[in-house]
C-alpha cells in the first residue's frame, strides 16, 4: 500500500503542517510526518506537495440521492460515488427513495455493500421512515439501525412525514438506537401541484406556488414535537428566512434540532425560473434573495449546522420538456465546496472560513449521523479521510465534464472558486490532480 | 417581432404597430374577397395540447385568409402525462417545414421552451399556456376597447387615461394577467376585483389596483370597460380548491349582475372572453346589452391574430394595403 507524504498544506485553523498518510491513517503530521516517511522500510512513499492548498477533513454529505437500486439510468452508487469523490467526500449518505425504497434491512446492507465495493466513499444508507415512503406504517427501523448498514439517520425524503401521529412514533422510537428523523419539510396539502416558490415571480410566471410556510408550519411542528418527546430532530434542506427563525427559537429553547442547507438554497434564487428552464426546479423550491441571505446568516450564526448537497441526478430526458412535466432536483455533489466557498468562505463580510467550512461539510454532518471516524480532525492517529483544495484555483462548470452520471446541474457555464485536488478514503487516493483515480491506479 | 410569447415582451410601439397592423386587416374584412396572398407558400402549424376549437379556429381563419398553408397538430395527453415530448414534437414539426408554430399548452412556459430552447427555428406564438400568458387575447381585447373608446377608431393611438375593471378568477387566468401586461403599456389604469382567493400572492406588485369589492370599484373608477372573467364552477369545491362557497355567493359578490350593469357608465364596454357562464359571473342583460362587445372580440380575434402571424412571418416588408 502506498503511503502519502503531503507536505506545506494548510490546516483549516490556518497552521501549515506536513501529514503522512500511513496504513488508512494519519500516521504523523508537523515535522514528525517527513521523518516517519523516510523510516518507513518497504513502503513506497508518493509525496504531494500541498504548497498553498487548505488540507480539510473529508467532506461528509448528509443528503445524496444515489439511485442505486432502480434508476441506474440516472447515476449508480459507484458512479455517485466517484462523483462525491472528485468533489472532496469521504462519505455520502444515501437517501431512501430508491426502487424499491431503502425501508428493510435487506435494501439498505445492498446499497452499504455496493458502496464498499465500490470503494470511492462511505456509503450510510439513510433508512425511510415508513413503508413505501407512503407515510402510514413505521418501517422496521430497529432493524435497518442493527443490521450490517448501521443506519442511525432515517427520512422519507422526497415526501414529508406529514401524519403528526406517526411523525412523533418515529421520534420517540429512534431513540432506542440513538437515531434520527430528517425531515422533508413540506405540508402536502398546501403544496399540492407546486413548481416553485410562491411570490411575485410565481404570480408572474403562472406557475402553481409552494409557500414558505408550508415549509415553517412543519418545522414548527415537528420541533415542538421533539421537545416533547426529549428526541433529537433534523431538518432537511431549510430553504426559508421563516425556518432560520424557528430553528434559531427552538435551539434557544434547548431543543435537539440540527438544520442543513443545500449549496442551491445559498446561491440561487426564484428569479432563475424566469426563463422556464427546468434545471432551476427543485424541491424544496428556490426561494428569494430574502431568504438566500436568511440561510447564509443562519449557517454563518449557527443556527444551521451543516451543509448537505441533496444531488439529486436525473437523465437528460426528464429535464428537456416544460417545466411543469420536468423532474424536481439538481446535482451538487461536485460543486458543493465550490458554492460554499463562494457564497460563505469568499465572502470577507462573513465571519466564515476554512474552518467553518470544515465543521459544517464534514465534522458535525459525522456527528449527526453518528459516522464514527468520519469528520475528525486532521491529527496523528486519526483515519486518513483527507481532501486537499486549491483555494486560489477558478473553473467553469461544464455539465457533461461532471462524473455524475446526470447532467443536471444549475451551475452550468458558471465560474466558481476552489477545486479539490485530492481525495484520500481511508488512506487510498480516489483523486489526485484533480482527476478520480481509477481501476489500478488507486 | 421574432416571436410573440407574452403580453409583457411588448413595448408601446410594437403593440400599437400589432393593433393598427390588424385595424388595416380588418379592413380586408369587409371585402368580397377576404383572403390576402400575404403568406402564400408559408406553413403555419396550429400545435394545439389543449383542447380550445374557439382560438384554433380564429387562428386557423387568420392563417388561411393570409393564404397561408394550415396543419392542425392536436397533441391531446402531453409530456405532461408522459406521451411525445414537446422536444420531439417540436423536431417533427421543424421536420414537416412549419415556417411558425402556433402552441396553446396547458403548462406555462411551454412557447417559452419551444421558441428557446433550439428545438425548432421557426418563429413561436402563444396561443395560451397553463395560468401564464394570452397575448393575443390581450390585443384583441386592446384592439376592440380602442376601437370604441379613442378618436377617430384610435388608430396609432394607445388607450392612455382609458379605465379598466377585470373582474374574477385573476389566479388561474392567463387573460388576466396578458390584459394587465398590455392595458398598463398602452396607458390604460387596469383594475383587478376579485375575492381575495382568487388573487395570486404577488399580484400587488403589478402594475394595477386591486379590490375585492365590485361595487366599490365600479363607484370610484367610472370604468370605460369591464371585463368579467370565466369562473369555473369546480373551484368551489374542496377538490377544486374551495376558493369560494357558493355559486350564487359568487355571483351575488362578483357577477354583473342588472344594478352593477346599471351602475357602470353609460358609455362602458361589456367585455369577455368566452365561453361564458350566464348567470354565474355575467347575467344575459349585461351580456346580451348593446354594449357588449363579446361576439365583436370574436371577430376582431381573427384580424388581431391575422396582424401576429403577419408580423412574424413578413414583418419586417411593411404593412399590406
Ligand atoms: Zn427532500
Amino acid at each position: 500500500m502506498t503511503d502519502y507524504l503531503i507536505t506545506g498544506a494548510q490546516l483549516p485553523e490556518g497552521s501549515i503542517t506536513d501529514l503522512l498518510l500511513a496504513d488508512g491513517r494519519i500516521a504523523a503530521t508537523g515535522s514528525d510526518a517527513a521523518d516517519m516517511a523516510g523510516a518507513r522500510a518497504g513502503a513506497q512513499v508518493h509525496r504531494i506537495d500541498a504548497h498553498g492548498l487548505v488540507a480539510l477533513p473529508g467532506l461528509v454529505d448528509l443528503h445524496t440521492h444515489l439511485r442505486e437500486p432502480g434508476r441506474e439510468d440516472a447515476e449508480t452508487v459507484a458512479s455517485g460515488t466517484r462523483a462525491a469523490a472528485v468533489g472532496g467526500f469521504t462519505c455520502v449518505h444515501a437517501m431512501a427513495n430508491t426502487t424499491p425504497v431503502a425501508d428493510t434491512a435487506g435494501v439498505v446492507e445492498q446499497v452499504w455493500r455496493l458502496g464498499e465495493d465500490a470503494g470511492w466513499a462511505q456509503v450510510r444508507p439513510v433508512g425511510a421512515v415508513t413503508v413505501g415512503l407512503a407515510g402510514e406504517q413505521l418501517a422496521e427501523l430497529g432493524a435497518m439501525a442493527s443490521s450490517a448498514a448501521r443506519v442511525r439517520v432515517f427520512s422519507d425524503d422526497g415526501l414529508c412525514v406529514h401524519d403528526p401521529v406517526l411523525m412523533r412514533r418515529a421520534l420517540e422510537y429512534v431513540k432506542a438506537f440513538d437515531g434520527v428523523v430528517a425531515q422533508h419539510a413540506q405540508e402536502p396539502r398546501l403544496t399540492a401541484g407546486a413548481l416553485m416558490h410562491e411570490g411575485i415571480v410565481s404570480a408572474e410566471l403562472g406557475l402553481t406556488g409552494w409557500p414558505a410556510v408550508a415549509e415553517e408550519a412543519i418545522i414548527a411542528r415537528d420541533v415542538l414535537l421533539a421537545e416533547h418527546v426529549g428526541s433529537r430532530v433534523h431538518i432537511c434542506h431549510l430553504s426559508t428566512a421563516g425556518s432560520v427563525d424557528i430553528v434559531r427559537w427552538a435551539k434557544a429553547r434547548g431543543i435537539q434540532v440540527t438544520a442543513e442547507v443545500t449549496p442551491h438554497h445559498l446561491m440561487l434564487t426564484d428569479e432563475a425560473i424566469r426563463g422556464y428552464d427546468p434545471q432551476f426546479k427543485v424541491n424544496p423550491p428556490l426561494r428569494t434573495a430574502e431568504d438566500v441571505q436568511a440561510v447564509r446568516d443562519g449557517l454563518e450564526d449557527g443556527t444551521i449546522d451543516i451543509v448537505a448537497t441533496d444531488h439529486a441526478p436525473h437523465p437528460s430526458e426528464d429535464k428537456d420538456c416544460e417545466f411543469a412535466a420536468a423532474a424536481m432536483g439538481m446535482t451538487g455533489l461536485e460543486t458543493a465546496l465550490s458554492v460554499v466557498t463562494e457564497a460563505m468562505v469568499a465572502d470577507d463580510s462573513r465571519d466564515f472560513g476554512w474552518q467553518d467550512l470544515a465543521r459544517t461539510m464534514s465534522a458535525t454532518p459525522a456527528r449527526i449521523g453518528r459516522v464514527t471516524g468520519q469528520g475528525r480532525p486532521l491529527a496523528a492517529g486519526e483515519p486518513a479521510h483527507v481532501t486537499l483544495v486549491d483555494p486560489s484555483a477558478r473553473w467553469t462548470v461544464d455539465p457533461a465534464g461532471l462524473r455524475t452520471a446526470s447532467e443536471n446541474t444549475p451551475f452550468a457555464a458558471r465560474e466558481l472558486p476552489a477545486r479539490v485536488m485530492a481525495t484520500f478514503y481511508r488512506g487510498v487516493a480516489t483523486v489526485l490532480d484533480g482527476q478520480p483515480q481509477d481501476g489500478s491506479t488507486r | 417581432m421574432r416571436h410573440l410569447l407574452s403580453a409583457a415582451d411588448l413595448s408601446r410601439e410594437e403593440a400599437i404597430t400589432v393593433l393598427d397592423t390588424a385595424a388595416t386587416m380588418a379592413a380586408t374584412q369587409s371585402r368580397e374577397i377576404k383572403k390576402l396572398p400575404a403568406l402564400r407558400g408559408l406553413t403555419v402549424v396550429n400545435l394545439f395540447f389543449e383542447d380550445s376549437t374557439r382560438t384554433r379556429i380564429s387562428f386557423e381563419a387568420a392563417a388561411k385568409r393570409l393564404s397561408a398553408d394550415v396543419i392542425n397538430f392536436a397533441a391531446k395527453g402531453s409530456s405532461v402525462s408522459k406521451g411525445e415530448s414537446l422536444k420531439d414534437t417540436a423536431q417533427t414539426l421543424q421536420a414537416m417545414g412549419a415556417d411558425a408554430v402556433v402552441i396553446r399548452h396547458s403548462a406555462s412556459g411551454a412557447p417559452h421552451r419551444l421558441a428557446t430552447s433550439g428545438w425548432i427555428d421557426a418563429p413561436v406564438v402563444n396561443a395560451g399556456d397553463g395560468m401564464h400568458q394570452h397575448p393575443t387575447q390581450a390585443l384583441l381585447d386592446a384592439f376592440t376597447m380602442r376601437r370604441h373608446l379613442m378618436p377617430e377608431g384610435g388608430a396609432g393611438a394607445g388607450l392612455d387615461g382609458k379605465r379598466v375593471v377585470i373582474v374574477g378568477d385573476v389566479l388561474h387566468s392567463r387573460v388576466a394577467r396578458s390584459n394587465v401586461d398590455l392595458l398598463h403599456t398602452l396607458g390604460a389604469e387596469v383594475t383587478l376585483v376579485a375575492p381575495p382567493t382568487l388573487l395570486p400572492i404577488g399580484a400587488s406588485t403589478w402594475p394595477c389596483r386591486i379590490s375585492y369589492d365590485l361595487d366599490a370599484a365600479i363607484a370610484e373608477q367610472a370604468p370605460d370597460a369591464i371585463m368579467m372573467l370565466r369562473v369555473q364552477r369546480e373551484r368551489m369545491s374542496s377538490a377544486g380548491g374551495g376558493f369560494f362557497p357558493s355559486a350564487a355567493e359568487y355571483s351575488r359578490r362578483y357577477g354583473l349582475d342588472a344594478a352593477r350593469f346599471e351602475a357602470l357608465p353609460g358609455h362602458a364596454l361589456i367585455m369577455h372572453p368566452g365561453p361564458m357562464n350566464r348567470g354565474l359571473e355575467i347575467s344575459a342583460r349585461a351580456a346580451d346589452s348593446d354594449r357588449s362587445t363579446i361576439v365583436e372580440q370574436v371577430a376582431n380575434g381573427v384580424a388581431v391574430r391575422m396582424a401576429v402571424l403577419y408580423l412574424v412571418l413578413a414583418g419586417n416588408e411593411g404593412t399590406p394595403s
